[in-house]
């Protein structure tokens, strides 16, 4: 754990959002993970990403579980509302919260254990009722907490520190996801920010469930010879199909891109996500095709990164399911949130 | 860009903003930590080895330390470093036995020193224990030079000279006082020297060539009145004083004033503040004892009645500015000034009546001889100048780098060394780290802002004119002044084959000055920079390629803080905080070989 505090000085030339605001406004604690873990550079990429969609940060609703990844909602953007739930149960949080209040914006941050292990019932269930929140799984094939046994989603054939390889097949988040009609999945890496950010800033901005598997190196227990989550490993085997890149509502007419080059997705608040293939037979908008590109990919070894898929304007958002009021709970009075009892007794009596 | 040559000393030491800006290159951060650690004695001598005058400079010295201290980039104020020297001075236990010795038998070469001010007596203090025997001239009946005669004692007290003068002179320097030196010519014929150092400084007042000038005794010269009084031959002046120009003899020469019965004092500047040569802590000091500062008045003539001085005529000018350049002036009005005293204070420069144009010394048109700015050799290879006579007026920290300069080069020159071979620069690096998350050096970033030095009374002060006016930093004020130094000598040392491309120190980092980019050009680089680099002179680190993309590590080493949480959030110590160690070379640690010493057997 890093002994020095991280001084309040900052670069004077630091540019401001619409806000107002640096990005040092957008940190939070002292990160207390090991030196090198790729968990703190995703939390460098979601406190840039913040920042960049210039949302306030007490708009913003940050939920994890239990795992070195969970720690990480600590780490940013202190002045929002944040809850740490029980091991794998982060999705039920954030869908009762969502439930309440969807006004906020959600993001929960989980790892390969708490979401594909423990967790991986809720994990499906909350894609399956499509909850509008970005859903980052900080996945380093380890359970680093526990000192580093296999997770569920480490390769065959990997090796631990200790030599020995593992035999159980893999659960990939982003197949997973795809197979369960999520409306955004993408595939980021923690050391390369540039493609990161934009995709963390699509997610959160996707009136859905979007879900971004992070590969993301355990320094400690999965950088060594042999394993297929490390630094090195993975960026030789990371493969970028398409480049995200968010662009802000004040930039959207600026910005000029030359036909057939780039694929725009326009968001709701007027800002849009441009994608750029760099694979030629991918296409993000065709759910079955993805999945099998990403899966040939897979048996080949490499890793599919950047915007996997995109519906448009996703159906079946938790709160048209449901038919929810449209104002969030705190807001309204008593009265309507209570009933009365004899509101109560005649519902009561359909039951008879 | 190629990668960075760190092992090049000035790389390191260029980050050190305090001692690369310091013409002496005083180790500042070292003696700021031995201050921290209250080794006193220990803070001193580091500050010696450089500066020579720790003590005095402490507190007049010009700081061109705190204008480059980083602690003034990253914050409003930097740290006061010049005050921080004083305590050192101030609260140092009995040094004298740790002070370089002479040895016992002499290397037979004799030395004249020409004028006992800082440039001389830091000569003779590096050829002192080198062997050499060195007599120092002195035309006045005090030592010191322009330290005693033009700074007045409220700033610098006598004793404090007393006692670091005395530390050269204890060396066993003959010095000659009221000995001028009338002939150079005689001196090189008949002193006997090996060589000659002249030190005698820049003692000619400027003169201001106006009506009236020499038609009253009341118009003095700034440098000459204070010597007057520091001498005790001048007591009292009259009730209204204006002082004509603005540099720092003329804030001297300001208080002095008031402290001799002056009662309405005007400093009379020809144009705005923003071009005044002196201090602005030296400004602030002369107002704050109710010093009026006039600007935009330039003088014309004395104003004479009856043979007696009564004021004086100024033209008030208005002047356009474009980026803080005059373009244009315009005279407004012309004004008279009722005064009693006038003193001059427009700049001095160096003189050498007694030099003779025959004895092989160059001047040029303006009369000031040629010297070699890097070896202090003049024409002829035996005479060599140093401080204000050499190449001008600066101040007392350039004197003595100077005469440490000179110092080498006579050495060589004794030794029959080619005088331009100077001797290297080096500089050593050792890690601070002790273990896993301990330093050896205190690196938690301190927010509090810059102390204030306590000052006497003002009523105080004016009573006598030796009442020191600044009384230094209390205890407190040291223990938190001497937090906000940044350590800047603690060095983030890369090692690129160690690098795996993390991010973690990129993302730790506060002030935004680490970038893993795509090697380029310079330009490329400080585009790409994760914050704007500001200055494009200052250092921009760039390492090899690393292992894994081939990227580089840049570093922009404007901002740095040295908090080291790069290197403590590095997984592979691929950044280390090192100390760095500048070896600034004097005469002594030259590396050239004793002579065979001739013994009694053998003389």
């Amino acid at each position: 754990m890093t002994s020095i505090t991280k001084p309040k000085i900052a670069h004077p030339s630091l540019p401001r959002n619409e806000l107002g605001l640096t990005r040092r406004d957008y940190e939070g604690g002292m990160s207390t993970l090991c030196a090198g873990c790729g968990h703190d550079s995703i939390t460098a990429a979601i406190t840039e990403a913040v920042w960049g969609l210039s949302l306030r940060p007490e708009n913003l609703v940050k939920l994890s579980g239990i795992g070195c990844s969970s720690k990480t909602t600590a780490y940013f953007v202190s002045g929002a509302h944040g809850f740490n739930g029980v091991h794998g149960r982060m999705p039920s949080i954030a869908t009762g919260a969502n439930a309440a209040n969807h006004s906020l914006t959600y993001i929960g941050v989980s790892g390969d254990g708490d979401s594909l292990s423990i967790g991986l019932g809720q994990l499906a269930h909350a894609i399956r009722r499509n909850v509008n929140m970005l859903y980052v799984i900080e996945n380093n094939g380890v359970y680093g907490l526990t000192k580093g046994q296999f997770s569920a989603s480490a390769d065959v054939g990997t090796k631990s520190k200790k030599g020995d390889a593992n035999v159980q097949t893999p659960v990939d988040p982003a197949l997973l996801a795809l197979s369960l009609g999520a409306g955004f999945v993408a595939r980021g890496f923690s050391g390369d920010k540039k493609q990161l950010v934009p995709l963390i800033q699509a997610g959160l901005r996707h009136p859905g469930f979007a879900l971004i598997d992070v590969m993301s190196p355990c320094v400690t227990f999965n950088d060594h010879e042999g394993s297929t989550k490390s630094y090195a490993y993975t960026r030789e085997h990371y493969h970028a199909a398409v480049e995200a890149d968010y662009v802000p509502r004040a930039e959207t007419i600026a910005v000029d891109y030359a036909e057939g080059e780039a694929l725009v997705v326009p968001l709701h608040d007027g800002s849009e996500v441009r994608l750029r293939k760099l694979e030629l037979e991918f296409d993000t908008a065709d759910r079955a095709k993805a999945y099998s590109y990403i899966d040939a990919k897979l048996a080949e070894g490499e890793y599919v990164t950047g915007l996997i898929h995109e519906v448009e304007a996703p159906e079946h958002e938790l709160h048209a399911v449901n038919r929810t009021a449209a104002a969030p709970l705190n807001t309204m009075p008593f009265e309507r949130l209570n009933p009365g009892r004899a509101t109560l007794a005649k519902l009561m009596a359909r039951y008879r | 860009m190629e990668p960075t040559d760190t092992r090049q000393p000035d790389y390191y030491h260029r980050v050190v903003d305090c001692q690369w800006a310091c013409p002496a290159h005083t180790d500042v951060p070292e003696y700021i930590r031995l201050i921290a650690q209250g080794r006193f004695g220990d803070a001193y001598l580091s500050n010696r080895a450089s500066n020579v005058f720790p003590g005095i400079l402490g507190r007049v010295c010009d700081r061109p330390c705190e204008p480059a201290c980083r602690r003034g980039r990253v914050e409003d104020k930097p740290v006061a470093i010049c005050r921080l020297k004083r305590v050192a001075a101030d609260h140092r236990e009995d040094v004298a036995d740790r002070l370089p010795t002479p040895p016992a038998i002499k290397n037979g070469k004799r030395i004249a020193c020409i004028g006992a001010g800082p440039a001389s007596l830091t000569v003779a203090n590096d050829l002192l224990p080198l062997g050499y025997a060195v007599t120092i001239f002195e035309q006045w009946g005090l030592s010191g030079g322009l330290m005693r005669s033009n700074i007045p004692a409220f700033r610098l007290p006598a004793d404090v000279l007393d006692e670091e003068i005395g530390y050269i002179l204890g060396m066993g320097a003959d010095l000659r006082l009221e000995t001028p030196v009338t002939s150079l010519k005689a001196l090189l014929h008949d002193g006997g020297f090996d060589a000659v150092f002249v030190g005698s400084g820049a003692p000619k007042a400027k003169d201001l060539r106006v009506p009236g000038r020499d038609d009253s005794e009341r118009i003095h010269s700034g440098i000459d009145w204070l010597q007057s009084v520091a001498f005790g031959h001048v007591k009292k002046i009259g009730e209204r004083v204006l002082i004509i120009g603005v540099g720092n003899t003329a804030m001297d020469c300001c208080r002095s004033s008031l402290r001799l019965g002056a009662k309405q004092v005007s400093v009379m500047a020809r144009k705005s503040r923003e071009f005044f040569k002196a201090s602005e802590w030296e400004l602030e000091d002369a107002e704050s004892e109710g010093v009026r500062i006039v600007v935009n008045h330039s003088p014309k003539s004395f104003v004479i009645e009856d043979g007696k001085l009564t004021g004086m005529r100024f033209d008030v000018l208005e002047y356009d500015l474009v980026d803080g350049q005059i373009v244009a002036e315009r005279k407004v009005e012309s004004v008279v000034v009722p005064c009693d005293d006038v003193i001059l204070a427009i700049g001095q420069e160096n003189a050498f009546p007694w030099i003779e144009r025959d004895v092989g010394i160059e001047f040029d048109k303006w009369q000031v001889p040629k010297i070699d700015p890097v070896t202090f050799q003049s024409t002829r290879p035996q005479v060599f100048f140093g401080g204000d006579a050499a190449l001008g007026p600066k101040n007392i920290i350039w004197a003595v780098e100077h005469g440490h300069q000179a110092a080498i080069s006579i050495h060589r020159f004794c030794n029959g060394l080619a005088v331009q071979d100077r001797p290297a620069r080096g500089v050593t690096l050792s890690s601070r780290k002790m273990g896993i998350h301990e330093w050896s050096y205190k690196n938690d970033y301190n927010p509090a802002e810059r102390r204030l030095v306590p000052h006497v009374a003002l009523a105080e002060r004016f009573r006598q004119i030796k009442i020191e006016v600044e009384l230094g930093f209390s205890p407190e004020q040291t223990a938190l002044e001497v937090q906000r130094c940044l350590n800047c000598d603690i060095q983030t040392v890369f090692t690129a084959p160690l690098c795996i491309e993390c991010d973690a120190c990129i993302d730790i980092c506060p002030v935004d000055c680490l970038t893993m980019t795509a090697n380029g050009t310079e330009a490329e680089l400080s585009a790409n920079t994760k914050a704007p680099r500001r200055d494009p002179d200052r250092p921009l680190y760039v390492s090899a390629p690393l292992k894994q993309t081939g990227r580089v590590m840049l570093k922009d080493e404007d901002l740095c803080v040295h908090c080291g949480l790069c290197a403590e959030r590095c997984p592979t110590a691929a950044w280390d905080m090192q100390k760095s160690t500048v070896h600034i070379p004097h005469a002594s640690t030259d590396g050239i070989p004793c002579e065979p010493q001739a013994t009694r057997q053998s003389a």
